[in-house]
């Protein structure tokens, strides 16, 4: 097939490309000279402590907020890098719904509480045009057995259960349309830690199986060092230290990461 | 005694024309929702304040309106309305769909085909499709100016995971020309397929929202649905038991505490004309008898 034979050649290219990204709010610079580039099936970890700019970084690599300085870019579809400033907002809607995913800390907003997980995870097919109800629904039934959640409950609302499975759910209702780019926002926020055991272990499994690229914004260096291919340290809005995850986290160079690395309890 | 003066059809001659103004846009892009200054009106929020506005604005001294509510002429609703343009407007009314030159309706469109030059006003509660889906405004209207109605389905998705089946029975979302999606007001969905290539002028007006709709003569208005799951009209399966009319939208009504019902036409006139062309229906022999009491 063509379109793999292309997939092929672009796993030596960036996925995603960050140069000199900054963001400021007046004088106060939340997050400043970001430069990196993300390939295919890699993931990242971003890594800091509360305020150093972790979650705006990634708000402005998923282009939900604009930078005042720096731009992305992002390898389309179709292998041509496109300028995500550049892009309609239409586009980018469209970018955010189909080849990206996006799963919040708080499945609340990432999920539609108040209609059932089939529906939710459908939701995503039905915008891309799909219109017939029992592909649909088999489709969310496969997703769900995926992520571990009894299928007998494609028809409760995620209001009816319980943190881990809410989470699950958001990670399925992101899947569903084969994305190539999933940012994560400390996804094991809020649980309990035989639950995020389990959340880690199914994120592993899903980004290998599908190759994923993943931005994983962590400030627990667990979720790091069990996810992440490449880990990235902030502190104060810049990247102080750089590089594969057992490096950095194993053999720390910055004093800061040093600390962060010490400040581990032990079990 | 000085009795107060109003303008012709109640509304000041700006109001009418601000009004016009954003139903010219709205009949420009069917199925839009075109915010207007919508006026207080002398009735209550949720008696038909849009509509009565729309008409107000439309309506001229040689036009001949009819008023329904629920498919009847003669209910509080219908009559207060068609007496209030009357009185302030002079105009003549009447309750035969065919002679009528603008209708204003809620809930229903009347069995009656439409002829060219008619104009249909609905009284429109709640404009927004999209409005239970998704609570922000600003989020509505971008996914209106976008086209992103993936949620609409996921609408029609909770009925049938429900219900086995679009249980949607009223307001069911439409798309106009192949472009918007809209909210027909609540008449029920065998009046959808009605809607599609009319050839009178339908409006849409919501007072409390503040917004005027509208689908110009002979224009495409597509029912949404699932391929596995095709829309479907709905009425009773029964005869009007006054008329005997088995394709007419049937109102049920219960006759006693004994669970009995009976089925007639909701359009009144429509189930006036037919007896009066000899219909009958199983009620029909004896339509005054009064049971004995006690």
């Amino acid at each position: 097939m063509a379109d793999s034979k292309i997939a092929v050649q672009d796993n030596d290219q960036p996925l995603l490309l960050a140069d000199g990204l900054g963001k400021s709010y007046g004088r106060l610079s939340a997050c400043r000279d970001v430069s990196f580039a993300l390939y295919p099936g890699e993931v990242l970890a971003i890594v800091g402590e509360s305020g150093s700019g972790k979650s705006t970084l990634l708000q402005l690599l998923s282009a939900q907020l604009s930078p005042s300085a720096g731009k992305v870019s992002y390898r389309m579809r179709d292998g041509v890098m496109r300028d995500l400033a550049a892009l309609g907002e239409a586009e980018r809607r469209f970018l955010l719904r189909t080849d990206w995913g996006y799963v919040h800390q708080d499945p609340v907003l990432g999920l539609r509480m108040a209609v059932s997980a089939g529906a939710n995870v459908g939701e995503r097919l039905m915008a891309v045009g799909w219109n017939h109800y029992g592909r649909i629904r088999d489709t969310a039934t496969s997703w769900l057995e995926r992520v571990e959640i009894d299928v007998g409950r494609i028809d409760d609302a995620p209001r009816t259960y319980s943190g881990g499975m809410r989470q699950r759910l958001q990670i399925a209702r992101n899947l569903v349309t084969e994305p190539r780019l999933v940012f994560m926002d400390e996804p094991t926020g809020g649980l309990d830690v035989s639950v995020q055991a389990r959340l880690l272990d199914l994120m592993r499994n899903l980004v290998s199986e599908l190759g994923l690229a993943a931005i994983v914004v962590t400030h627990d260096l667990a979720v790091a060092r069990l996810l992440s291919h490449r880990v990235m340290v902030m502190k104060g809005g810049r990247v102080i230290e750089t590089g594969l995850t057992d490096q950095v986290l194993d053999d720390p160079r910055e004093p800061y990461t040093q600390l962060l690395v010490s400040s581990i309890l032990p079990a | 005694m000085n009795a107060p003066v109003y303008n012709f059809a109640y509304l000041d001659e700006q109001t009418k024309r601000m009004i016009r103004r954003a139903i010219l846009k709205a009949i420009a892009i069917p199925g839009y929702q075109v915010p207007f200054a919508s006026r207080e009106m002398p009735m209550p929020y949720g008696w038909g304040t849009g509509g009565v506005q729309v008409t107000a604005a439309i309506l001229g001294p040689a036009d001949v309106l009819k008023v329904i509510d629920q498919g009847s002429d003669d209910t509080t609703n219908a009559i207060s309305i068609r007496k209030f343009f009357a009185r302030t407007a002079g105009v003549a009314t009447t309750t035969a769909t065919a002679d009528a030159t603008v209708i204003q309706t809620r809930h229903r469109i009347p069995e009656a085909p439409l002829h060219g030059g008619q104009v249909l006003v609905y009284q429109v509660p709640i404009p927004e499709p999209l409005r239970f889906l998704e609570p922000r405004e600003t989020e509505t209207r971008r996914m209106h100016a976008l086209g992103e109605y993936g949620l609409m389905h996921v609408k029609l998705y909770e009925d049938i995971a429900r219900f086995g089946h679009i249980a949607t029975s009223y307001a069911y979302p439409v798309k106009v020309n192949a472009r918007y999606v809209m909210d027909p007001s609540p008449t029920p969905k065998f009046d959808n397929p009605k809607m599609d290539n009319c050839p009178a002028l339908q409006l849409f007006g919501a007072g409390r929202e503040k917004r005027i709709y509208a689908i110009p003569p002979y224009t495409s208005v597509v029912s949404l649905d699932f391929e596995d799951h095709p829309f479907t009209r709905y009425r009773f399966d029964a005869p009007c038991a006054l008329c005997g009319a088995d394709d007419s939208y049937l109102d049920e009504i219960v006759t006693d505490d004994q669970g009995s019902r009976m089925f007639v036409c909701s359009d009144t006139d429509y189930c006036e004309n037919r007896q009066a062309q000899g219909h009958r229906g199983s009620e029909s022999a004896a339509p005054h008898k009064e049971r004995p009491h006690g």
